[in-house]
């Protein structure tokens, strides 16, 4: 009898617990979901001052003046496009042949190895990449290509403005190209994954009919998984947008905009860092919080395209 | 009679050799600038931190410039704040994880808990920093250091979720029903079938993701802020490791741009040692790509 009674009690106990771990765990995945909705509150509320005052014009103003709480963000949001742009332009070829290497070329026992040495490039902190922008590559980027560019480029017809002013070494190139290697690892990584799911059925029938290795990359391997790069590349813009300490050391964090790519601008995320801690007056914490809105509506949009390419690669 | 082949048709065999040698010369130009890259970041920072690397920064505070000092106050902050993130994160990423992958399973709500995880995971750190800000460090009106960890854990939490799921969906479903064939509950099939086979599993990616965050210096801009002085009160402002070193490498001051070399290479050695072991011991692909 009694030996039941305490049977009973630990199955009572055990159903407790049970029920005690599935309502906890729920709890906590509930809390995520509240989460992020929590974050997108708090920055509109945050901004909402800034969002009457200015309205749409925010976006396409210029004007920075925090002492006379004039704000726009045109001048962030060009720049964080255009460091993102060129982390691309200069990222995407450099990731593809990565991946190329690493899925055609190298030999078997080297693969395991690059990987893992790619790999650690997105394992380097943006603080050391901004480091190392600032004080190796930016002086050597202004004693030598720079004045290059500038004689060369300058004066071309229709990229000259692009390529005109000081060589400063810091600026939105500089910023552009220490993204670039930020991003590739990323890049790299998804092209590798998707590269290696191409049925070999398909390389052998393409290699059988004469087709060299370069073709047999461009006209199957690029075709069969082009949903799955653009979705890699996608990624990588994101990490792009809204990378911060990196673009913050060597972007110049200047408020003018200037259409030279050699002269220094500012990013959303960098304006952010430098300046939100020392932000006095309700109008300039609204415009800075309108920057982070802004911020997380431009990164979610660029995760919900790359999750959706990427989700019809995996079907 | 001899058939020669025509011209053109050599040529076009010669420019398709030449197309695919020039093809793989660039691919593996791509390779070596990948790599090369990696060898100029860490050379530059061995170059410039080791020169700096002197017992004064594992015993001095931070002083002002000229007087000697360390980094001892920020390494100990930074190692406090790191800790208490984990602490707090990683628990609640076990639980969602458990969740995700015992109990939602397929469900809609489930799906969108990955949905969202997902978006924390690329969300700009910066953004996490601000909310923590708003909702924590303006409350309490002044910064500190469980903020900073606060700011911290919102980084491990979705890596802990991901990594956690992932290696819970590897343990095979009988060992779950044998387990319960037996007469266990389901939270002791949870903790001594499921948790213990893939627990090295959970391991890596809790290591991973503290590896992720001991260099993340946005999210502590706002939170933790900075101090000059010896602390061990996390409810104050505390120095830490990444904050210091941008502050320091921002300044005009030599010897300060020292330390904060000396300090990068620290967190650098740290970090990308606790990859490599992560992924030898291990050998698991980094829950972030």
């Amino acid at each position: 009898m009694a030996e039941e009674n305490l049977l009973n009690a630990k199955y009572k106990t055990n159903q407790r617990v049970d029920r005690t771990v599935r309502i906890v765990t729920t709890f906590c995945a509930i809390g995520l979901l509240l989460l992020v909705l929590a974050i997108a509150w708090h920055l509109h509320v945050a901004s909402l001052p800034s969002v009457k005052k200015f309205g749409l014009s925010f976006l396409f103003s210029s004007e920075w003046d925090p002492v006379a709480g004039e704000f726009g963000a045109w001048v962030p949001i060009y720049g964080t496009l255009v460091t993102s742009l060129i982390a691309l332009l200069i990222g995407i070829p450099i990731s593809f042949g990565i991946a190329l290497f690493l899925t055609e070329l190298a030999p078997q026992w080297l693969r395991q190895p690059l990987r893992i040495l790619i790999e650690l490039l997105a394992g380097i902190p943006s603080i050391i990449y901004g480091m190392w922008g600032l004080f190796v590559f930016a002086p050597f980027f202004a004693d030598t290509v720079q004045p290059w560019m500038i004689a060369h480029l300058g004066n071309a017809r229709i990229i000259g403005p692009l390529f005109q002013g000081p060589p400063l070494g810091i600026g939105i190139l500089t910023a552009g190209i220490v993204l670039s290697v930020m991003v590739i690892p990323f890049i790299a990584s998804v092209m590798r994954d998707v590269f290696e799911i191409v049925p070999d059925l398909l390389k052998e029938s393409a290699y059988a009919l004469g087709a060299t290795k370069w073709e047999v990359v461009w006209n199957i391997i690029l075709p069969y998984s082009r949903i799955g790069v653009t979705g890699g590349i996608i990624l990588g813009l994101g990490r792009a947008l809204g990378e911060t300490m990196a673009v913050a050391f060597v972007i110049g964090n200047a408020h003018q905009f200037s259409i030279s790519l050699l002269m220094p601008g500012s990013s959303i995320a960098s304006v952010l860092a430098n300046e939100f801690t020392e932000a006095t007056g309700k109008m300039y914490n609204a415009a800075l919080s309108e920057l982070g809105l802004i911020l997380f509506g431009i990164t979610l949009l660029v995760f919900m395209c790359s999750k959706f390419l990427l989700k019809k690669v995996n079907k | 009679m001899i058939i020669r082949p025509k011209r053109h048709f050599s040529f076009l065999y010669f420019r398709r050799r030449l197309m695919n040698i020039a093809s793989l010369c660039l691919a593996s130009a791509a390779m070596f600038i990948g790599l090369a890259w990696l060898a100029l970041i860490l050379f530059s920072l061995i170059k410039n931190g080791l020169p700096g690397l002197s017992l004064n920064v594992f015993t001095q505070m931070t002083q002002a410039p000229g007087s000697n000092g360390g980094l001892l106050n920020a390494i100990f902050g930074s190692l406090l704040i790191v800790f208490f993130a984990v602490f707090i994160g990683a628990p609640i990423g076990l639980f969602i994880g458990t969740y995700l992958s015992e109990y939602g399973k397929m469900s809609r709500f489930a799906v969108t808990v990955r949905f969202v995880n997902d978006i924390f995971i690329s969300a700009p750190s910066i953004l996490l920093g601000l909310f923590i800000y708003q909702i924590y460090v303006t409350h309490v009106g002044h910064f500190s250091g469980w903020a900073g960890s606060l700011a911290l854990s919102l980084l491990v939490i979705p890596i802990v979720v991901r990594t956690t799921e992932d290696m819970f969906f590897l343990v095979p479903t009988p060992l779950r029903e044998a387990a319960a064939a037996l007469g266990a509950p389901k939270w002791k099939v949870l903790i001594s079938v499921v948790l213990r086979v893939s627990r090295t599993g959970v391991l890596t990616g809790i290591l991973l993701a503290t590896a992720r965050i001991t260099g993340e210096t946005a999210p502590l801009l706002f939170t933790a802020l900075n101090n000059q002085f010896w602390n061990v009160n996390m409810n104050q402002p505390m120095a830490n490791l990444p904050t210091v070193i941008f502050q320091y490498a921002m300044s005009p001051y030599e010897d300060w741009h020292q330390l904060a070399w000396a300090g990068a290479l620290l967190i650098t050695l740290f970090v990308l040692g606790l990859n490599i072991v992560v992924r030898i011991a291990f050998k698991q692909k980094s829950p972030l790509s």
